[in-house]
């Protein structure tokens, strides 16, 4: 028995056109701070509707490279492009769904989720259509004029995700968003996201250390190497159907041998980067 | 929250340090010349204040004090949030205010006087000088210590410039502004009263500075609890304001944890 509503997408079964023009492109970006190279030499494509999950060991650069394609940072070279359009400065085509509190403690959950079309200049009582329909379906109703302290960390992600998304961005970034969250609430914001994202399926790039989240969340895991200068070392295609439960997945054969395989390409940068910062 | 058991060992000390000060005096273990007994300033005061000329010097020095804050607090909120936005010019006037705040700025009030004259000017003067430093580096503090994240986050859903300063910059700082509202009342009446002090025709620095011209203690002493009312009448304004103004912080546990 499954303790979460089983998501029904439409195109569960029918597979995903990965032929089009992907979302994002990673093109031989490096990313040095100073004399300090973080990532080398990355090359990285997203398909239009892919679900990119990147793994690899503490400090080896992952949120840099996400901080990249957000455009709040440059890249010391190569280039990125989203959506066709080459980055330059801070992306409003993207939605980042940061692993801290990302909301503004002085407003209103509802103003909050409201925040991105106020930017963009959307009429009050439009923003406040969409926020209450976006509360609604990340099950915040009748949370609307609490303010972020009064919330669960539970609570705050869900108003996150609604800020994030209420802009229909391009591409959703997240970097390790629910890693502060206990394994219950953890896995029932990651069968929350599947839901929201299989209701339009846009790509998402999603950076995580917990390989269980990559695999039960991702179409495709990337291991990136041990820092500094770390680079992409493998990719795994993850063909498991969808919709998933992520709470059971983890006990299905496939997704245990996938698990395996992937194991033994991040435990050796793992043991490297242990080996290097004991 | 005092309960009432606290609440009678605070009237308890009032009436031990008073009472003892008051037999102190009529055992004339304590010569009222240089503490005159409470009872006697208590008198002082009331006669102050049901005295119409009193409320003209009153008067003056709440002129002095609202003026000597408001500009001074505009001034250094306003110079505080552009400088703590503007990384390059707070480098380029760093040492400059370092050498103006490190003046002390009593010996500024003859400089006034010279050139304001004896008037309210000089004392407001004063009063800006004093409070403008301490709501200048809260409000730079504040914008300083914004959240990164809530930055990133801000740009990333579209912020512009301006966006980024209403909703973003100015209520992060709010917090830091508001406290130093409340310390820099006191430093504008400070302000206010020691120019008044120094030199001046009216005020109530000027009805102590009178008193002591007469070897008056009673007067003195009168005019110091005068103006600890007055700034506490003052103080208790703001804490009320600031919990009209400040809707989002979490009340004493109130804070949810994670």
């Amino acid at each position: 028995m499954s303790a979460y509503p089983r998501p029904v997408a439409a195109d569960a079964t029918t597979p995903r056109p990965l032929n089009s023009q992907p979302k994002v492109r990673i093109d031989n970006v490096t990313m040095s701070f100073g004399a300090f190279t973080a990532v080398r030499d990355v090359n990285l494509t997203v398909a239009d509707g892919e679900f990119l999950a990147i793994v690899g060991p503490t400090g080896c650069g992952k949120s840099t490279i996400l901080n990249a394609i957000a455009g709040l940072l440059k890249p010391t070279k190569g280039s990125i492009t989203l959506a066709g359009k080459p980055v330059n400065g801070v992306s409003h085509d993207v939605g980042y769904l940061f692993q801290q509190d990302a909301l503004l403690p002085w407003k209103t959950v509802e103003q909050n989720v409201e925040l991105g079309l106020q930017f963009r200049g959307v009429a009050p009582d439009e923003r406040a259509r969409q926020s209450r329909a976006w509360l609604e379906k990340v099950g915040l109703k009748g949370f609307e004029k609490r303010y972020p302290h009064q919330l669960s960390g539970g609570q705050k992600k869900r108003v996150q995700l609604a800020q994030a998304l209420i802009v229909n961005p391009e591409v959703i970034l997240m970097d390790e968003p629910f890693s502060a969250l206990d394994i219950h609430t953890r896995h029932l914001m990651q069968s929350e996201l599947l839901r929201l994202w299989q209701e339009n399926r846009k790509s998402v790039v999603l950076i995580t250390h917990d390989l269980e989240e990559a695999i039960s969340l991702g179409d495709r895991v990337v291991v990136l190497a041990a820092g500094p200068a770390s680079t992409v070392v493998d990719s795994f295609s993850v063909d498991l159907p969808r919709p998933r439960n992520v709470a059971e997945i983890m006990m299905d054969p496939q997704f245990m041998d996938l698990y395996r395989k992937i194991w033994s390409s991040l435990k050796t940068e793992v043991e490297k980067s242990y080996a290097q910062h004991p | 929250m005092l309960n009432i058991r606290d609440r009678m060992i605070q009237l308890l000390l009032v009436v031990v340090l008073f009472g003892g000060w008051e037999l102190g005096v009529k055992a004339g273990m304590i010569d009222p010349f240089f503490f005159p007994s409470p009872l006697s300033i208590g008198g002082k005061v009331v006669e102050w204040v049901s005295d119409t000329s009193f409320y003209r010097h009153l008067n003056i020095t709440v002129l002095e004090t609202v003026l000597g804050y408001v500009v001074g607090t505009l001034l250094g909120v306003v110079i505080g949030v552009w400088l703590g936005l503007a990384r390059r010019a707070a480098r380029i006037l760093d040492p400059f205010i370092k050498a103006i705040n490190a003046i002390p700025r009593v010996v500024l009030a003859p400089v006034f006087v010279l050139w304001l004259g004896l008037g309210l000017w000089s004392k407001v003067a004063l009063a800006v000088t004093l409070v403008f430093f301490i709501t200048f580096f809260n409000a730079l503090q504040g914008v300083r210590e914004v959240n990164p994240v809530i930055l990133s986050n801000s740009r990333i859903l579209g912020a512009s410039r301006f966006d980024m300063l209403r909703h973003v910059y100015l209520p992060a700082a709010a917090t830091w502004i508001l406290s130093s509202l409340r310390t820099s009342v006191g430093f504008a009446v400070v302000g206010a009263i020691i120019g008044e002090y120094l030199g001046s025709s009216a005020g109530l620095g000027h009805l102590i500075a009178q008193s002591e011209g007469n070897f008056d203690a009673v007067g003195v002493f009168a005019g110091i609890v005068v103006l600890a009312i007055f700034v506490l009448v003052i103080d208790t304004l703001l804490t009320w304001l600031e919990g009209r103004l400040i809707t989002w912080k979490p009340k004493d546990g109130q804070e949810r944890p994670a």
